[in-house]
């Protein structure tokens, strides 16, 4: 990488990490605020999160008696891995400086890394809430793997690598590699996997009040204070990571392939719109469906790992 | 320095042994742990100069009663002696403070057993003497150069082992039964090892290992069949292959933890050098079913051991389920490469070989550390019971951190030592299909995909019990509120492994030149060099697509210093007010009202019911007065070993019913013995006659 394409490089990757902390709360208000008009209610605006986000950062942080460090510490590797994610996925530029952390299978797993301290933190509460949310969170997550490594393999076959650069730029080299088969199906994968993982209807229910539904919620209901800022504002970047990620994998179009000027302010604007538009999607599905009972979760991983499964086998006899 | 090593091995075992022995009793447990190390030391010098050197051969002529002993070392042996000196450095520094006197111990059923025990059963001298003497064994395995040297180490691993998991047979009853099953599966091991080796040394006429592999490849087909058959039953029984793996959940639990960490993470990997020496150097690789027979049995063994891991509640079975669950992921990656060798798929097949020997490895430093800290938390507070574990991180924090550094590699999580392995070997699944190879391998690949992510995903959760219900939260019992550090040989033993898992996490590139001069030794990969290319970065030769582990280290402590500091900067800056949890309004909070490690794997256990199928026993007492008042509910769960259910209970009563059977023979008539005698000579005397 020459000196000018690597300045072009480090400013494409922390205009992402800029773009996703300031766009992630504005992505929630607009969710929130879709569902909100599809159900008939006025809605707070979608600029709600940012200013909870301001709120709770100015107010007193509290800590359950008896928790230890990993309780303090799990909002900032949370945050970490996100803010990791943000600067490595090409979701502007596929030119970015950091190698060897782009590869598909290390995103998934940088990913997991979060959850899991996330977890973690909530069994240090000791409290019964603390552990069924872990217990819940690592199930559906531990189901789900097979299908996000499976849809990986089937989106490697295409372009012979799992590096993200590699497929971004492979797709935009044929396009009409996103109709084949293996592609649609993966994408179907992909879809109810992005659900699991965020936490998103009908397999978690991000606006419950009862704790005993909870998933998500009820990992972060001892947080307070600026800790609870951070597994917000961190929860909402991992939903727009892995909604640019869901976008850019299958519809990469505008993605920068230089470091430019005009192609990386497109890739701006692109990477915007497009996920703009599935959330506002996500949240128009989620008017429609209820919330699952747990013990169906699995039977829709199973069926997305079957997807999966096929878009593998299609990958390699349909050709 | 192989020489040297070797030598130190033998004087510092046998010379330790006496030491141990005649020292009095209160430096027995130095001189043992000390001794112990010594012959680990060797072990690593030893396992240097293979990596580094080019062969050696030794020959004592005469030495033992069938013939001479050979031993030879190449990187093979290097590899595998490295990893148990290693091993055997970490556990008898430990090995000091743990039979140091004082301490708990478990009795029945993973609670504490009695304070009243007249001192330590792993400080006693028969157990002290035998653990150098063990190590020793196994050292001198992968060293061996013929079948008889083999045989006679393996055997001798086999008794000395089988001695310490008997060591704490006072304390349990469940310590007998499993010395019986260890003893049993062991032997009928060794006999399928012995067969199969036998088999080729006559069908060579030679018993070195040079001679067989000049001439294993004339041999025909169904010899090399039967023998490969034969020993992956004998390996794979000490490997813990499913469903010969039920010796091993038993057996390395019971043992006392040093030891359980010399078996779980040393002497199981003799059964993958077994295998990698036998089918990939000695027959020199076979056709493919080898392959697919070697990969199907690796993914039932990655699925079962870590489901049976994230149902188990006792610390060291769970350790021990998940040595079965990794064993088996070695075994996808030597089957895989066995697959794509005779399919003509060489590189990936040295991808896939090469993942196997790192995983190898990395699975012996994480199993260290982990069975090392269940030793420690069992010598704190006599418990192995994750149910009534809880809040060590505050009364043992070095240790807590250290069995994190082991469970952060196990759940194979990145910056973790597993994470590595795991992703080198999907990288040769993802990359192996080619428009060469049939449907057969385009659907066993994906199904491999398909069960090495869920092996994944399942380790994560198994981990995250383990360690967040064992040693986070509050104390579940009066036991582990009491817990005290351990003392600081121990601390020091477990912390040695854990650099070494740090270092194989965050510089993996470093183990690059002597993997390819593993993969050297084996004719079906020889050349392929898959880990040449790697530096700071992870780059596989012929695959496209790169990782980097430090790169994602370093980029996780920035991302998280940056966070830090910007959330200093923009939010209140005062301190954290300890508050009481939230209890839904009720005041008052009692241990009893946590997750335990049973109700945290309950959802897991509910969805993979049909293969764990747990025992629940429910009592409800009514009250006296009326009976929709309820006085107490009981409730009792266990995860039986189902395969073992199933499996074993017809072949032990096919078994006991010939062993009836042929008491009929011996009814104590001394003609009837008479007669015996006279027909089997009237046979042989027959026999030789017709042949000669």
């Amino acid at each position: 990488m020459s000196g000018p394409e690597l300045v072009g490089a480090v400013v494409a990757s922390i205009a992402q990490v800029a773009l996703v902390v300031v766009g992630a709360p504005f992505l929630t208000g607009l969710m929130r605020q879709v569902r909100a008009r599809m159900e008939g209610r006025v809605g707070p605006g979608v600029r709600q999160p940012a200013r909870d986000l301001r709120k709770l950062l100015n107010k007193e942080a509290m800590r359950p008696e008896g928790s230890s460090v990993f309780f303090v510490a799990a909002p900032v590797v949370l945050m970490a891995t996100t803010l990791l994610l943000a600067a490595v996925i090409p979701f502007i530029s596929t030119v970015l400086p950091i190698p060897g952390a782009d590869d598909l299978f290390a995103v998934v797993a940088v990913l997991m890394l979060g959850t899991v301290s996330l977890t973690l933190a909530a069994l240090d509460t000791g409290t019964a809430f603390g552990g069924m949310g872990a217990s819940r969170e690592v199930t559906i997550l531990a189901l789900a793997e097979p299908t996000i490594l499976l849809a990986i393999f089937a989106l490697s076959v295409r372009v012979g690598s799992s590096d993200l650069t590699d497929i971004v730029e492979g797709t935009l080299a044929s396009p009409t590699q996103v109709l084949l088969p293996a592609s649609l199906l993966a994408a179907v994968a992909f879809v109810v996997v992005i659900i699991a993982e965020t936490g998103r209807l009908p397999v978690d229910n991000p606006s419950t009040h009862l704790e005993l539904t909870m998933i998500h919620e009820a990992m972060a209901l001892e947080y307070s204070g600026r800790d609870l800022a951070m597994v917000e504002l961190a929860s909402a970047m991992r939903l727009t990571i892995l909604l640019g990620l869901g976008v850019n994998l299958f519809l990469p179009w505008g993605v920068a392939t230089s470091v430019a000027v005009l192609p990386m302010l497109l890739g701006i604007g692109a990477v915007v719109v497009k996920v703009a538009a599935a959330a506002a999607l996500l949240a128009a599905f989620e008017v429609f469906v209820a919330k699952l009972r747990i013990f169906r979760v699995p039977e829709l991983l199973a069926g997305s790992f079957l997807f999966a499964l096929l878009a593998v086998s299609a990958s390699f006899f349909l050709r | 320095m192989i020489d040297v090593g070797l030598w130190l091995v033998a004087a510092a075992a046998l010379l330790g042994a006496v030491a141990v022995v005649v020292v009095p009793q209160r430096v027995r447990h130095l001189t043992a742990g000390a001794v112990t190390a010594l012959v680990g030391a060797g072990g690593v010098l030893a396992g240097v100069g293979g990596l580094a050197g080019p062969g050696w051969v030794r020959v004592a002529p005469g030495l033992l009663p069938l013939g001479e002993a050979r031993l030879s070392v190449d990187a093979l042996s290097g590899v595998f002696l490295l990893l148990i000196g290693g091993v055997a450095i970490a556990a008898g520094v430990y090995a000091i403070g743990y039979t140091a006197p004082g301490g708990h111990h478990a009795g029945d059923a993973g609670h504490p057993g009695p304070d009243a025990q007249p001192g330590n059963p792993a400080a006693s001298r028969t157990a002290q003497v035998t653990v150098p003497l063990f190590v020793a064994a196994m050292l001198v395995v992968p060293a061996a150069a013929n079948v008889t040297t083999f045989l006679v180490a393996w055997e001798l691993m086999a008794l000395t082992s089988l001695v310490l998991v008997l060591t704490e047979h006072r304390l349990r009853a469940s310590v007998r039964s499993a010395g019986l099953w260890y003893a049993s599966m062991t032997h009928a091991g060794l006999v399928t090892i012995m067969t199969g080796l036998v088999v080729l040394a006559a069908g060579v006429g030679d018993e070195t290992f040079a001679a067989i592999r000049a001439g294993a490849a004339d041999l025909p087909p169904v010899v090399r069949s039967a023998a490969f058959v034969l020993v992956l039953l004998g390996f794979g029984s000490k490997a813990g292959m499913v469903p010969l793996h039920v010796w091993l959940p038993r057996a390395h639990p019971e043992a006392p933890s040093h030891v359980s960490a010399l078996m779980s993470a040393a002497m199981v990997k003799l059964g993958i050098y077994g295998l990698i020496r036998v089918g990939f150097d000695l027959l020199g690789g076979g056709p493919r079913w080898w392959g697919l027979l070697v990969l199907g049995l690796g993914c039932v063994s990655a699925l079962y051991g870590v489901l049976q891991a994230s149902a188990a509640v006792d610390l060291k079975r769970l350790l021990a389920y998940s040595t079965t669950e990794n064993v088996g992921l070695v075994l996808i990656g030597l089957g895989a490469a066995a697959v794509f060798a005779a399919d003509g798929n060489r590189v990936v097949a040295g991808v896939a070989a090469a993942a196997a020997v790192l995983h190898t490895v990395n699975h012996a430093a994480f199993k260290t550390v982990l069975f090392l800290g269940a030793g420690s938390v069992l010598r704190a507070t006599g418990l192995r019971d994750l149910d009534a574990l809880g809040g060590l991180v505050r009364r043992m924090p070095a240790t807590t951190a250290l069995v994190a550094v082991g469970a952060l590699g196990a759940s194979a999580l990145p910056p973790g030592n597993g994470f590595v392995s795991e992703w080198i070997l999907l990288q040769a699944l993802i990359h192996s299909v080619t428009s060469a190879s049939g449907p057969v391998v385009a659907v066993a690949v994906p199904l491999a995909v398909g069960v090495v992510a869920l092996t994944a995903g399942l380790g994560v959760a198994t981990f995250v019990k383990a360690f967040g219900v064992g040693f986070l939260a509050q104390p579940r019992s009066d036991a582990a509120a009491a817990a005290q550090e351990s003392p600081v040989a121990m601390r020091v033993g477990s912390g040695l492994a854990a650099a070494v898992c740090v270092v194989l996490a965050l510089a993996p590139a470093a183990a690059g030149g002597p993997l390819d001069r593993v993969l050297d030794t084996l004719p079906e990969v020889r050349g392929t060099g898959p880990l040449t290319d790697s530096t700071v970065t992870l780059r596989l030769t012929g695959i496209a697509g790169a990782m980097s582990p430090l790169v994602i280290a370093l980029g996780l402590v920035l991302a998280g210093s940056v966070a830090v500091l910007l959330v200093r900067r923009l939010a209140a800056r005062t301190a954290r007010r300890t508050v009481p949890a939230w209890g839904c309004g009720g005041a008052e909070r009692n241990p009893r009202q946590e997750y335990t490690a049973t109700s945290f794997a309950e959802p897991l256990t509910r969805v993979f019911d049909d293969v764990l199928g747990p025992e629940q026993d429910v009592d409800v007492t009514p009250h006296a007065e009326s009976r929709y008042l309820i006085e107490s509910v009981t409730f009792r769960q266990r995860v039986p070993d189902r395969l073992e259910a199933r499996l074993y209970p017809p072949l032990l009563a096919v078994v006991g019913a010939w062993g009836r059977t042929a008491r009929r023979l011996a009814n104590g008539s001394v003609h009837r013995y008479l007669a015996y005698g006279f027909v089997t000579l009237l046979v042989g005397l027959l026999l030789v006659g017709v042949t000669a």
